[in-house]
């Protein structure tokens, strides 16, 4: 066991622990024996006889000892294996080697043999992972690339950031796209800035914007903290920033590079004093690209800061998906202003829907102030308390009409309601969405939505939805049940149900089958605690 | 266009101290714009928090009153986004050099084409007069129950040494010198610095404006103060830093046009603030290149 290369302290106690309980030698053979009675199939294959079988083939005896192409061999058998077409491992052979053709052709030809020596034996191995046929328009994305196109598609013209996990891939991937055509063959840019530390990328963002650009960062849990106190100076100023909240595991540095979707209820409370923000949520990768060009459009048409929020799971997985559709988003930028006659402009200035004409700097008779204060109509500071409440208010009925004129299908995605619903949001949706597929199979119906807008909270849309719920169950990411923390607070039909995982690790669709097949056996807990992959 | 020095003031009423240094830098400041002729929906004052904070609430321009610390980060991303504009960051001493600090290092590092005024009174007058980064060590102001334990940041050193590439002291009661040095740095192409010497009459009792004139320190010979104050270009002291000019003879010019990549952002004549994103509420922003590579 101490041979075997680094492994985790407690996960090596673990495994000697069930190795001696199972009274199998601390080897690897110890394992592989011990997977073999848990009827795991094994097909040992010596890659030291392939190598001096080739080195003999090709009278090349310095083969006999290349246990650097270990990689190609292995990799080829399992293509065999599994009944998969060896060119696309033969291509990137050449790519990785196309300053070398000798050894390109030798890992080649190693490849080749592996491949053919694994559908020989192997024929009739039961697991083929076939070719399906190739849908049009269909592209391979990763979720910061879902993101990253979406802010470039709409319009978001300034990134600033710090170098985070997992957020910064967006950035980096915006500024190797930061030149791009627009309309009529004419360039386009993206003003990509890496910062000092993420206090810095949101004060950039919110000065940005008040030039009337399109602006955004991103960031993940450590660095939103950062991120507090401006977030609360663009509420108060009404600036329509977007922030890109990719989240990790926390609590501090928690499990950096791994999932979790335990920042929601940071999100909405996020800033010290009563603000409003829009917080919303996407699902998949697909919905990053739409959903980041509905939030600057949330952001303008309501002018306040807007957290978009996304996880490590969306972030890094690599997906085939419909190739996105910039013509089905759209831009609106509310009420910003292109021109402005009057000579005396003030920038919050009473209106029944709450919203002033927005001005931006560089526009003639357009100036105002902006002030961390409490401000006047102009945004000169105020302590005045008249002026006080009606500020206050002012900004607070934003909510209220982003809830009113927001689409239902924008604030939560009904998949079917019926006794027993599941209430989720962000990328549970996927392993939800399977686990319902497999109970359906089997006859039994359970309902899943999935809120997008969670500040403010559609509670009328959801009880509407939930009225013939008998059972909620709610399944997320954290440790606390945080939406569910929101659900209990805005609904009369408090959660009967918490299926949570906190592993930093991602849900799969065969726990949360097994959690909810409990639910509906009346056999479950009150809270399940997902342990897949411990 | 004439521009009148009133059109750069508000009638915002101002509540700094009587004697406080803030209004000859915040007076240097106006007629600095007025002198330029600015259009005022040209300029912007970006200011910190802390008493120097509402200098941009009396200059009518755009006037943006940030967080403690947080000038330099939005006034940097405004000017990035619209480099058309003229803009001031203006801050304490302590919002500068103390929760500022790592801001003010990499905003030397970057060079954004702007200018940065720091009110230095050696205290932080509106919390009531806790020592600042820049009080030196062991004085004792009257608000410090102890004298003050650590050393003084040097402002001048610090901005030398951060790659700001305009470095410059003024005195807030030298009002014109003062103007005339906050032209210059708004000339300058690059990120300008000015430390500006004041007194706070309420809380620093020690570098008083009699201190700055050395009334406390009378030459006998002549019976004048010896003022600790002092103009450095009456020393003929040449602060432009010369490159020797490359040597022509060797080299050989090439006149043709070379390369033409218009492909290349140029956020002076394309800068995020004017670039067109929408025509009738659709994208104009053609990402099928990128979409083309992701194709499978």
């Amino acid at each position: 066991m101490d041979e075997v290369p680094p492994l985790d302290d407690l996960f090596k106690e673990r495994l000697v622990k069930y190795l001696t309980s199972k009274n199998k030698p601390l080897t690897i053979q110890g394992m592989l024996d011990a997977a073999k009675e848990r009827g795991v199939q094994l097909y040992p294959v010596s890659f030291k006889t392939i190598l001096s079988n080739l080195a003999d083939e090709t009278q090349n005896p310095k083969l006999r000892g290349m246990f650097r192409m270990l990689n190609v061999l292995a990799v080829s058998v399992s293509l065999g294996l599994l009944g998969l077409p060896p060119d696309t491992l033969l291509k990137s052979v050449e790519n990785i080697f196309s300053r070398k053709p000798q050894i390109a052709e030798m890992n080649k030809h190693a490849a080749n043999y592996a491949y053919n020596f694994a559908t020989a034996k192997y024929a009739k191995y039961k697991y083929q992972l076939l070719l399906t046929p190739k849908e049009p328009d269909t592209i391979m994305v990763q979720g910061f690339q879902s993101t990253g196109l979406g802010k470039i598609a709409s319009g978001c013209r300034f990134q600033s950031y710090y170098p985070i996990t997992p957020a910064s891939d967006e950035s980096v991937f915006l500024e190797s796209n930061e030149t791009f055509e627009v309309e009529n063959n004419r360039p386009g840019s993206t003003m990509v800035v890496q910062t000092e530390d993420e206090i810095s990328a949101i004060g950039m963002v919110i000065g940005a914007t008040l030039t009337g650009t399109r602006a955004a960062t991103s960031t993940s849990g450590p660095g939103f903290s950062l991120m507090a106190e401006a977030l609360g100076w663009a509420g108060i100023n009404e600036v329509p920033i977007v922030v890109t909240l990719y989240q990790r595991s926390g609590p501090s540095t928690g499990l950096p590079t791994r999932h979790g979707q335990d920042d929601l209820q940071f999100a909405i409370h996020a800033g010290h004093g009563d603000f409003p923000r829009i917080v919303y949520a996407s699902g998949d990768i697909e919905e990053g690209f739409y959903d980041t060009a509905k939030c600057f459009n949330y952001a303008e048409n309501f002018q306040l800061p807007v957290i978009h929020m996304m996880d490590k799971f969306i972030a890094s997985t690599v997906a085939t998906v419909k190739r996105f559709d910039p013509k089905k988003i759209t831009i609106e930028r509310g009420k910003l202003l292109e021109k402005i006659d009057t000579q005396d402009y003030k920038r919050f200035a009473p209106s029944p829907d709450g919203l002033s004409p927005r001005s931006r700097l560089g526009l003639e008779n357009g100036i105002f102030w902006n002030t961390g204060d409490e401000s006047d109509e102009y945004g000169h500071i105020s302590e005045d308390p008249g002026n006080r409440i009606t500020m206050m208010d002012k900004r607070a009925s934003k909510l209220d009409l982003a809830l009113k004129t927001m689409p239902k299908e924008d604030q939560a995605a009904n998949f079917g309601v019926s006794e027993f619903c599941v209430v989720s949001w962000g990328s549970t949706k996927g392993p939800i969405l399977d686990a319902i597929e497999m109970l359906k199979k089997e006859g039994l119906a359970v309902g899943f939505v999935q809120i997008k807008l969670l500040q403010p909270f559609p509670t009328d849309y959801l009880k509407s939805l939930l009225k013939g719920t008998k059972t909620i169950i709610d399944i997320e990411a954290n440790q606390s049940g945080q939406l569910g923390s929101l659900l209990n607070e805005h609904l009369d039909h408090k959660v009967d149900y918490y299926i949570l995982k906190y592993t930093g690790r991602s849900m799969t669709c065969t726990e949360i089958y097994d959690s909810l097949k409990k639910i509906l056996q009346n056999k479950a807990e009150k809270k399940q605690v997902l342990t897949y992959g411990v | 266009m004439e521009s009148n020095l009133s059109d750069y003031k508000t009638e915002v009423h101002n509540d700094w101290c009587p004697g406080c240094g803030d209004f000859g830098i915040v007076n240097a400041i106006q007629m600095a714009l007025a002198e330029m002729e600015i259009p005022r929906h040209k300029a912007a004052i970006f200011s910190g928090i802390g008493c120097s904070g509402k200098t941009s609430h009396f200059v009518n321009v755009y006037g943006i009153h940030t967080l403690h610390g947080r000038v330099l980060t939005f006034a940097q991303g405004a000017k990035l986004a619209n480099p058309e504009m003229t803009v001031v960051a203006a801050g304490g001493d302590g919002d500068g050099l103390g929760i500022g600090a790592g801001h003010f290092v990499a905003a030397g590092r970057r060079n954004v084409d702007m200018t940065y005024i720091i009110f230095n009174n050696g205290v932080y007058g509106l919390t009531k007069g806790q020592a600042s980064p820049t009080l030196k060590l062991g004085l004792q102001t009257k608000s410090l129950p102890e004298p003050n334990v650590n050393q003084a940041v040097n402002p001048i050193a610090l901005a030398v040494a951060s790659g700001f590439t305009f470095v410059a002291r003024g005195y807030a009661y030298d009002v014109r010198q003062l103007k005339d040095l906050i032209i210059a740095a708004v000339k300058h192409r690059g990120l300008a610095f000015l430390d500006v010497l004041q007194q706070c009459p309420t809380y620093n009792d020690i570098n008083t404006r009699d201190w700055f004139a050395g009334m406390d320190n009378i030459d006998e010979m002549t019976k004048k103060p010896r003022p600790r104050i002092y103009k450095l270009e009456d020393t003929h002291f040449d602060p432009v830093v010369h490159i020797d000019s490359p040597d022509e003879e060797n080299e050989k010019l090439t006149q043709a046009l070379i390369k033409s990549n218009e492909w290349v952002p140029n956020y002076l004549e394309n800068p995020p603030a004017t670039q067109q994103i929408s025509y009738k509420g659709k994208s104009i922003t053609d990402i099928s290149r990128i979409l083309d590579s992701l194709q499978v």
